[in-house]
């Protein structure tokens, strides 16, 4: 009943999988390149930085920096918390 | 666990400020080179992390207290959330110091050119504030695990 269940499951998912491969476009030419073309256009004027990719990260989606940020603050203070004890001793 | 030898603890010194030196680099340079806060805070907390490794956990443990690392954690913390609430006129994380003339005011020309330091508005500073918050969490978590990798081993380090 399992197997019978698992083997037509396993040939879906693989067609979407090879169909998927095959239909991918080529490495390097995205669809819609505006946000591509604006950034690198605007990037040194607007934020006044010669590394594109830190005016992103850091401006135009800072708010991805902050939640990144915000991950490293909970893994340090959950790592503290949990081995408390060996601190003081 | 026996005493690191004598080499292992020269190799440490010798490479730990060119490892340092480097870190801060990247950490200041964020905006003219690749790197940046979170990648030259790795940088640093390694190179304090060869110190933990060569000279023993109670060593470092004396000169440096997980309380001071928590609190040089919060202040990268409320540094970026600080900087970021500054742009508030505009839009939050708006870059609010870039082409004002001010400190990190200029502009660069279009292109690739050599860079200028005095460049890029609020990201200097939020690489900075970033990389102190990097470099305390991640060597406090080490730190931490040091600390209880001696009360599990059982060894004098």
């Amino acid at each position: 009943m399992r197997r019978g269940l698992a083997i037509p499951i396993f040939i879906i998912f693989s067609c979407i999988i090879i169909s998927t491969a095959i239909m991918m476009r080529p490495f390097g030419e995205p669809k819609s390149t505006e946000m591509d073309d604006y950034i690198i256009k605007n990037a040194q004027n607007e934020t006044g930085a010669n590394n594109a990719v830190t005016s992103v990260v850091f401006d135009y989606r800072g708010f991805d920096t902050l939640g990144e940020a915000t991950v490293l603050f909970t893994a340090v203070a959950g790592v503290l918390l949990v081995l408390r004890r060996y601190i003081h001793e | 666990m026996s005493e690191p030898s004598k080499i292992v603890k020269t190799i440490a010194s010798i490479i730990f400020p060119p490892t340092m030196v480097f870190g801060i680099y990247v950490i200041l340079h964020g905006h003219l080179t690749p790197g940046g806060g979170f990648q030259g805070g790795a940088v640093v907390a390694s190179a304090i992390t060869l110190l933990l490794v060569a000279f023993g956990t109670a060593e470092i443990a004396r000169r440096l207290k997980e309380s001071h690392l928590s609190v040089i954690e919060s202040i990268g913390a409320l540094g970026f959330i600080s900087l970021a609430l500054l742009g508030l006129t505009a839009t939050f994380f708006y870059n609010f110091l870039a082409g004002s003339g001010f400190i990190f005011g200029r502009i660069p020309p279009f292109g690739s050119n050599p860079g200028d330091m005095n460049t890029a508005g609020t990201l200097p500073l939020m690489n900075i504030s970033v990389g102190l918050k990097v470099i305390a969490g991640l060597f406090a978590v080490v730190l931490v695990l040091a600390f209880v990798a001696r009360s599990k081993g059982g060894g004098k380090r």
